[in-house]
């Protein structure tokens, strides 16, 4: 009898890869080492059913499960050993805090004897984590493993969804105990969907009803909240103009005739302008980002301002708003489209149709159908749509590059914009893109990145290639840093500070990683090598050189008003 | 410029290791001073209170609140003013013994206000005094000239005059469970 009881005892280690099999768990992203050896021995047992991606660094796992996370809405899960594993995540953890995406993060830990001792490998991950994550613990018994685990899943993707970490010490992964698994449906003191309001909901819908020139500003909310139908028919409801936040890009098409553009510091001209021109701000979703608000004194004054948001603590928290709805966007959106009158704006669209005019003869035919012999970003992206058919996920990393493919992606579908939008950080699209490729693997994903942040995580070529991953890879060379530099030109009187890179051969190295490659200088074969690589079936390294010193205008300046951006 | 007034701000927690850091990281990161702090299990079991005081403006502390509410294992934060609350603190001091005997002032001093003597013996005696903080100020510039070998105040502790309603919270997340199985 006890013999029996006995074998039915499993080690912490296989509790983990078991608790996450009960999550459906079945692709991770990690690098092992000494602390998280028990777990990754069970990995290999359990290879049928956990497909383990080994990285080239801990930050390639954290951004791998942080696109796997964007394209598929499920959580993404990185691995890693304690120490220097762990504190290689937190760059990855930051920025899945600040941009809202659902990741479980395990790393290993020194025995819990050894806790304190200054141990080899030993890194207080919990200490150094907790201002970047929205829950973390330490277990340091084995029986602790399944509930830590199922809440661990519950809290990264229930409400706003956010990062969490676990810590588990060596002795609780060898430990043996009885098994049992529950999901987690709920923590007393956590309420992740605050019920809504009907009075708001009446408020909100009476301001609609009576406003004359209302704009809509929608953010990744919509997307994470899978909102997007009943935006898309409160939009056409309501017959109300939307501009978007750089992460809530794609929730709606990008040629819908309601869409007016992005909003924010490279945004459109027309939707800053008309924030501080609109009788009625409908925010929906967004947070009220200093690069989307620029200076707040001057920001929507004459509006009236309404913000659905499910996170009570963004009410308020940059800008005064006159009628907050709390909870899911999914159900208020529902609700409010109810309440509204079906209306069009005619003389109000006009007034962005006009100003967009003004951008395109300033700022966008100069980008798309340049007169110079370099290439542009623009047009390269213009590329990308023509033989993507605005059906790829694009994957963006930091800088000019990204202003640019968001500002000219056609984006059909939803879940098609994958980039770093509030910690900023560079060397994300790699990775990113490798997991949003895993996430979504029926679609095509095409990563641009600069040729500064590229350098940043490049070492993930070599997960591509034994991954054998056919995500589309273009670097869109200027050999500069080009944001930064064109701040220096614009604020430093052309001091270039670090801002000059002398690149590698981009192709020979990705031919090292055995990937496909090329490069393009020339107009003339801008088009042919983008098709060439869309059409591949393989992972592919395209690099496009563009024009050294161009700038991405509009710009808002950093502490300018929305309505002084700037077209040239 | 928005006035900076004195804040109690309690929490009810759950009893999470690490979540002082989680806590305190939210003031530290918006350079507000916490000037006094206070943890211990409150009328419910497991459950934590923590009472803070910090000076603040008003718009300043419902932010701060907010945040603090996000933070998972936090069952219900609020904020109140001084007038809202009952509070008090107590403080420590430590004396030579001779002084005791030698000076009427402070035998007098203790009397008047209602401070207790907790411990004497040859070397020195200890006082205690709980109060206002105008009160154990008091006694601290009574006994301060006769030279106090050691001085400690405690952080301020406090309840509520309106009601926190935290059974209703936890009992209502009880229904909802049972509802659900």
């Amino acid at each position: 009898m006890n013999k029996m009881k006995k074998n039915n005892k499993i080690s912490g280690a296989e509790a983990v890869i078991k608790s996450l099999i009960k999550e459906s768990v079945d692709l991770v992203y990690g690098y092992p080492g000494g602390a998280i050896m028990p777990v990754y021995d069970e990995f290999f047992k359990f290879q049928d059913k956990v497909h383990h991606v080994l990285t080239r660094h801990e930050q390639g796992a954290v951004h791998a499960a942080q696109g796997y996370a964007r394209s598929s809405g499920r959580v993404g899960v990185a691995i890693a050993t304690s120490g220097p594993g762990a504190t290689n995540l937190v760059t990855g953890i930051a920025d899945a805090q600040i941009d809202s995406t659902p990741i479980v993060c395990i790393t290993g830990q020194v025995p819990a004897h050894l806790l304190g001792s200054d141990a080899f490998q030993e890194t207080d991950i919990i200490g150094i984590s907790m201002p970047v994550t929205k829950w973390s613990y330490q277990i340091t018994k084995a029986s602790e493993i399944p509930e830590v685990i199922a809440k661990a899943f519950y809290i990264a993707k229930s409400g706003r969804p956010g990062p969490v970490l676990i810590d588990i010490t060596k002795n609780a992964q060898f430990e043996l105990f009885d098994f049992k698994y529950k999901k987690c449906v709920g923590i007393r003191s956590y309420n992740p969907i605050p019920k809504i309001d009907r009075n708001k909901i009446l408020d909100a819908a009476k301001l609609i009803n009576n406003a004359k020139k209302p704009l809509i500003v929608w953010g990744q909310g919509v997307l994470l909240g899978n909102a997007e139908k009943e935006f898309k028919s409160f939009v056409e409801k309501s017959g109300i103009p939307a501009a978007w936040t750089i992460l809530g890009a794609s929730a709606l098409p990008t040629s819908h005739e309601l869409n007016v553009g992005m909003v924010g510091m490279h945004g459109n001209y027309g939707p800053n302008i008309l924030t501080n021109k609109c009788d009625l701000l409908i925010a929906i979703g967004m947070r009220f980002d200093d690069r989307v608000t620029g200076d707040t004194k001057t920001y929507a004054k004459q509006a009236k301002i309404i913000h659905l948001e499910i996170d009570p603590a963004e009410i308020d928290k940059n800008i005064k708003v006159d009628v907050p709805v709390i909870g899911n966007c999914k159900d208020s959106l529902r609700m409010l489209s109810k309440n509204i009158k079906t209306k069009s704006y005619k003389k109000w669209l006009q007034t962005f149709d006009d100003l967009m005019k003004k951008e395109y003869t300033k700022v966008i035919k100069n980008d798309l159908t340049p007169k110079k012999k370099g290439l542009t970003m623009g047009e390269s992206m213009i590329a990308i749509n023509k033989f993507t058919g605005g059906k790829a996920i694009i994957v963006s990393d930091v800088g000019q590059h990204q202003m640019v493919a968001c500002r000219y992606a056609n984006f059909i579908e939803s879940k098609s914009n994958i980039t770093s939008g509030g910690l900023g950080t560079m060397g994300f699209a790699l990775p990113a893109a490798i997991g949003a490729k895993m996430g979504a693997p029926k679609r095509e994903v095409v990563a641009v990145i600069g040729d500064g942040g590229y350098q940043m995580t490049i070492q993930e070529l070599g997960t591509i290639f034994q991954q054998q991953l056919p995500v589309k890879v273009v670097i869109l060379n200027n050999d500069f840093l080009g944001m930064v530099r064109q701040w220096q030109q614009l604020f430093f009187d052309k001091r270039y500070a670090s801002t000059e890179m002398v690149n590698p051969d981009f192709v020979s190295i990705a031919k090292a990683y055995f990937l496909d490659s090329e490069r393009v200088e020339d107009r003339s074969d801008l088009e042919p090598a983008v098709e060439r690589m869309i059409k591949s079936k393989k992972p592919y390294v395209l690099e496009i050189c563009v024009e050294k010193e161009d700038n991405v205008f509009p710009m808002i300046p950093s502490g300018a008003s929305v309505s002084d951006i700037r077209l040239e | 410029m928005e006035k900076k007034i004195q804040y109690t701000v309690s929490i009810y927690t759950e009893n999470n290791v690490g979540l002082l850091n989680r806590i305190s990281a939210i003031f530290l990161k918006r350079h507000i001073n916490i000037e006094s702090f206070t943890t211990s299990e409150c009328e419910i079991e497991n459950v934590f209170r923590f009472i803070i005081v910090v000076e603040m403006t008003e718009s300043g502390i419902e932010k701060v609140i907010k945040q603090i509410e996000k933070q998972v294992d936090v069952i219900k934060a609020f904020y109140h003013t001084d007038e809202e609350t009952i509070f008090q603190e107590t403080a420590l001091y430590k004396v030579k013994s001779n002084s005791l005997f030698e000076e009427r002032h402070i035998q007098n001093s203790i009397k008047e206000s209602n401070a207790r003597i907790i411990t004497v013996n040859p070397k020195f005696f200890v006082i205690e005094k709980t109060g206002f903080r105008h009160e154990t100020d008091k006694l601290y510039n009574e006994l301060a000239p006769y030279g106090l070998l050691q001085f400690t105040r405690s952080g301020r502790i406090a309840v509520t005059k309106s009601k926190m309603g935290i059974s209703e919270i936890i009992n209502k997340f009880k229904n909802q469970k049972k509802k659900k199985k």
